[in-house]
């Protein structure tokens, strides 16, 4: 018996993978052309799953500043935010987060895991309650583990199932901290803020919203979904990464709350990690002024998630409840979806591969994210592409003569997402 | 056994039945994931079935440590109790 042999079920699974072609979870690729292209086996190949929404990674300015920074501070802080790890960009990069988010308070922690790991865990603590939606990201569940808090669980995008479960707690003691995202990352859809904030306002809890995919996607400022649904006002906790829309890598939360800073020194993933190194905090800040500066990129990023989203829908994939960047389409199971993702790749086009139970409902789902800086021919070139193989492997039904075509009901309904994972879990949910 | 524990019982037998659609025999010592071959999202949603039955909120570590229909029983009448 080997120490790794209860891993032996994944194991099997996960080889099962590799014998279709490429296993999803082991890709490499040799080299980055541009924000939308990379070289997988000496070809080109069009990124279209990366959450780089705003395609800053290889700007000119964020790049120079990220340089300057490296050569002016060196490669790394070697050290802790409360040690030697707290450099005046760390600070700097902050006050702009608080002042664009136009809160008191600001905290950057080394990855977005560890800023939902660091806040869920350390907020509600032993007697209060934390209510997460069915579908929250896994470091929402790891920071709930983390903590000592109950941990309730409340029906997907449901405000009237968390009124009832806060209803059932009402008596208790204990704070009682809802947390939601602004946009989930497996289907694209948003969460009904506005009706969310009632039911805490009504309740008297706390609401955190994690804004991991919708910073730089949604509002007037890119502030996100709060910043959309006008209200900003009732999340008390905002946090959010800068590994997608900033092009780098790190978390943080904003607050108006009281002796925030208190956080500082309880926050254990916050206080025993290393630092961000300097070059990151320098092309993060300039990210965010880009971000500012250039509504335009988040305009081009809408057209091109509806020149997607629509594309694929017309086709009559099980695209998901509503159009956003993240388009995902849904097949009915796993050995399908993995020749679908195999088929794609060496077609030229690389997107993401989630299984369940990664995702919300047990329809395997082919994951993609679209950028500001996708050219619309590259987009087009997606949709063809999901076209051919759809209808190779039988996903979509073989094109019908023209004759045949006429006689076609005009609108044809086209599955949704629920239904679609009807017939995958035969029924069940 | 208490009068509610198995009414609770009996009352998630009947539920299971329902969300199994086949004849499988169950009883206090049936393993959910193990005999039912449910995987943890059919799990999770059945536990949420159960709390709005019930009118409770089972917190996620409680769910952890249940293993047997019995089992899950037990912590349902107790947070009954406590509601």
């Amino acid at each position: 018996m080997s120490i790794l042999s209860k891993f032996a079920p994944l194991r099997q699974t996960y080889d099962s993978l590799r014998s279709v072609g490429q296993n999803p979870f082991e890709m490499v690729f040799e080299d980055m052309l541009s924000s939308t292209e990379g070289v997988y086996k000496g070809r080109k190949t069009i990124l279209l799953g990366t959450n780089n929404y705003l395609g800053l990674t290889f700007d000119e300015a964020c790049i120079e500043e990220a340089v300057a920074a490296v050569r002016a501070h060196g490669t790394g802080t070697t050290g802790s935010r409360i040690a030697n790890g707290s450099y005046g960009t760390h600070r700097e990069l902050e006050s702009s987060l608080a002042q664009y988010f136009d809160r008191k308070h600001c905290m950057v922690f080394s990855t977005g895991y560890q800023a939902n790991l660091g806040m869920l865990s350390t907020l509600a603590g032993k007697g209060d309650y934390l209510l997460l939606d069915t579908d929250s990201h896994a470091s929402i569940y790891d920071g709930a583990r983390l903590g000592h808090a109950e941990v309730v669980r409340f029906r997907h995008n449901d405000p009237d199932d968390l009124y009832k479960r806060l209803k059932r707690l009402s008596d208790l003691p204990g704070e009682k901290l809802v947390v939601v995202e602004g946009i989930y990352s497996m289907l694209g859809d948003t969460a009904p803020l506005r009706e969310f904030a009632d039911v805490k306002r009504q309740m008297g809890a706390w609401l955190m919203v994690d804004e991991a995919h919708s910073l730089g996607v949604l509002g007037a400022n890119g502030r996100g979904l709060a910043e959309e649904a006008g209200v900003e006002a009732d999340c008390d906790f905002v946090v959010g990464t800068f590994s997608k829309s900033l092009g780098s890598v790190g978390g943080f939360c904003v607050s108006n709350i009281d002796d925030f800073d208190i956080l500082r020194v309880a926050c254990r993933p916050y206080m025993f990690t290393a630092s961000l190194p300097p070059s990151i905090m320098a092309s993060t800040i300039m990210a965010l002024r880009r971000m500012q500066d250039e509504p335009e990129r988040r305009q081009r990023l809408h057209e091109n998630a509806q020149r997607l989203y629509h594309g694929l829908r017309k086709l009559g994939f099980a695209v998901g409840p509503q159009c956003s960047p993240i388009v995902s389409v849904a097949v009915s199971d796993a050995p399908l979806a993995v020749e679908f993702w195999n088929r794609l790749l060496e077609g030229g086009v690389y997107l993401n591969l989630a299984l369940p139970p990664a995702t919300p409902t047990p329809a395997p789902l082919l994951r993609s994210s679209v950028s500001a800086v996708h050219t619309p021919a590259q987009i087009d070139r997606a949709v063809q592409l999901f076209e051919a193989v759809g209808r190779q492997l039988g996903v979509l039904p073989p094109v019908v003569n023209a004759a045949r075509k006429r006689q076609a009901p005009v609108a044809t309904p086209i599955p949704g997402h629920a239904e679609v994972a009807m017939v995958a879990s035969g029924g069940a949910r | 056994m208490t009068e509610t524990s198995r009414d609770s019982q009996a009352e998630i037998i009947d539920g299971l039945r329902q969300l199994l659609k086949k004849q499988v025999p169950l009883d206090a010592s049936t393993n959910i994931v193990r005999d039912l071959q449910l995987d943890s999202l059919a799990v999770m949603d059945f536990i949420m079935s159960l709390e709005d039955r019930f009118e409770i909120v089972i917190p996620l570590d409680r769910v952890a440590e249940v293993e047997t229909l019995g089992e899950l029983a037990r912590v349902v009448d107790e947070l009954r109790g406590r509601n």
